[in-house]
């Protein structure tokens, strides 16, 4: 099996931290892959939730979109999306909930609203969506983010989600129910919260990769735990399943769509 | 109550009104939003969770001044080029934004179907938007003292949907992903279903989405009306034309002239069907 990409490598050490049961909000592209990666290897209770409203998802291929018909087709059921928010996330009975994000700041709170002034903005991103009530309620946020000076920021242009605040604890004085972003899942390794400071700091590397690596794609002085975990390469048997999911999506996603006129 | 597709969004649709396309990914009305560019509608608020490619053709045409929205972009592929060039450059014209999350929009749908003045939640907490946006606000909850965030009810002057079948009467079901189309189409003053089927009789469903027809205004028989978004249980989404959207609408005179050719110049939603690849498939 050929060496494996930084994708896979990313989406390989956020399927590992997926417990069997959980209960996971997924977001489109890696989180999805990861999600489902853990899913069809060691966590196969998993439940996966879209914010579309399918609930306990098991995609054969994985989604373009957050709502293509797959997902509620192997859904266990459908409800309206008012009541994921309401019933399901705002109630405190998500786990997990997966967040990207275009910048992400030495706190873990992210941007993805604009690069430059709201009211002129250099660039115009999608917006929120549902990533500031994953942020506040999930249990977990876990980030996946590819590192650079241009998105591990010292300052956010925006915050439109909110990851520990200015730390030291302001995200809990301020009343904000989850539990934050525990882990950052990046293109080198992953980050992790101080448990006084809530700075993020390196906690695990890809097999190979130095601290130094880590440091040089961080637009703020990074600080390293004092025991660094190394996360070692995709197994054959994750890279197989991992290859087999994209190759079924690549195919069913060129497939023509046939219009019953 | 039956009309063309023409016919209801002339009648209904007026120039400066609110207007909401819902459907959240699943049964997006497009047929509709065509017709609407088709008669040169103009200074519309449009209000949708996902503006998607349907309200990226919309503002590229000129037909909007407002979005009320939570999420911008072309899901799995990346910008909304036109919607994009709206804020950024002001092309075709100015846009202003009234942005939420989607916990938020669902809260203001919520609110405004059952005619209350506002929708709250537990969100927003810690995020810059407040700030840039003064309909999101907070509000004391007068039993416990809890602050919780505000939304205005969002109540359409019209809301459009895509569903697979009505009944003759105008009963409307809808199956699959809905997103929030059943608070939409109830927040709305006046509500316009395109469907793909027009049967005797619906399917007994005890628990579905059904929208009745006394808060129906108008059906339009209207099948591939999702196209290229989908309908569950008739055709599926054409992920490819969304991925191929992304170079179609980067630049303004490739955008314009896909929209002339496929929209503009095509007399209905069959015609804009039949000016595709897909027709052939």
């Amino acid at each position: 099996m050929s060496a494996c990409t930084r994708d896979e490598w990313m989406t390989v050490a956020a399927a590992r931290l997926l417990q069997d049961g959980c209960v996971c909000f997924v977001g489109i592209g890696l989180p999805s892959a990861a999600c489902n990666l853990a899913r069809l290897t060691h966590a196969p209770r998993i439940v996966l939730i879209y914010e579309s409203g399918t609930i306990g998802t098991r995609p054969d291929v994985l989604p373009l979109s957050i709502g293509d018909g797959e997902l509620a087709e192997t859904a266990a059921y459908v409800v309206p999306l008012p009541d994921i928010f309401s019933y399901y996330l705002q109630a405190g009975r998500v786990d997990i909930g997966f967040l990207g994000a275009a910048q992400i700041d030495r706190h873990g709170n992210l941007n993805s609203t604009v690069i430059g002034p709201y009211d002129a903005p250099s660039t115009r991103l999608p917006g929120a969506g549902g990533a500031p009530e994953i942020a506040m309620h999930a249990k977990q946020v876990f980030v996946m983010a590819k590192a650079s000076r241009r998105s591990f920021v010292e300052q956010l242009d925006f915050r439109t989600s909110a990851g520990y605040l200015d730390g030291h604890g302001a995200r809990s004085r301020s009343g904000v129910p989850g539990g934050g972003p525990r882990a950052v899942i990046t293109d080198f390794g992953r980050l992790s919260p101080h448990p006084e400071s809530e700075e993020l700091q390196l906690v695990a590397l890809f097999d190979g990769v130095s601290v130094e690596e880590a440091r040089a794609a961080v637009g703020w002085p990074l600080s390293v735990a004092d025991r660094i975990e190394t996360i070692a390469p995709p197994t054959p048997h994750e890279l197989e399943i991992l290859r087999a999911l994209d190759a079924r999506t690549r195919e069913a996603h060129a497939r023509p769509v046939h219009l019953p006129l | 109550m039956q009309l063309t597709l023409a016919d209801a969004i002339e009648n209904y649709v007026a120039h400066g009104a609110s207007v909401a396309l819902e459907g959240f990914t699943h049964l997006i009305p497009f047929a509709a939003a065509h017709e609407i560019i088709r008669q040169r509608k103009r200074d519309l608020h449009l209000i949708r969770m996902t503006p998607d490619l349907v309200y990226d053709q919309m503002i590229g045409m000129g037909c909007a001044r407002k979005l009320t929205f939570s999420w911008g972009g072309n899901p799995g592929v990346g910008s909304l080029h036109r919607l994009r060039d709206a804020v950024e450059h002001h092309w075709p014209l100015p846009l202003e934004l009234d942005e939420h999350s989607h916990a938020g929009m669902a809260a203001a749908f919520c609110a405004g179907a059952a005619r209350l003045p506002f929708g709250t939640l537990r969100g927003y907490a810690g995020t810059d938007l407040p700030a840039r946006n003064a309909n999101i606000r907070s509000v004391t909850c007068p039993f416990t003292g809890e602050t919780l965030a505000a939304v205005p009810a969002i109540n359409p002057d019209i809301t459009i949907l895509h569903a697979q079948r009505a009944d003759r009467e105008g009963n409307v079901a809808i199956d699959g992903i809905v997103g929030a189309a059943r608070e939409a189409a109830l927040a709305a003053r006046v509500l316009i279903v395109t469907v793909e089927d027009i049967v005797d009789e619906l399917p007994p469903a005890m628990n579905a989405i059904v929208l009745p027809h006394w808060i129906v205004s108008a059906i339009v028989h209207c099948p591939g009306g999702a196209y290229p978004s989908y309908a569950q249980g008739h055709y599926t989404r054409d992920n490819a034309f969304y991925r191929q959207w992304d170079s179609v609408a980067r630049e303004r005179d490739s955008f314009m002239a896909w929209m002339h050719e496929h929209v503009l110049q095509q007399r209905d939603h069959r015609a804009f069907i039949e000016s595709l690849p897909v027709a052939r498939a």
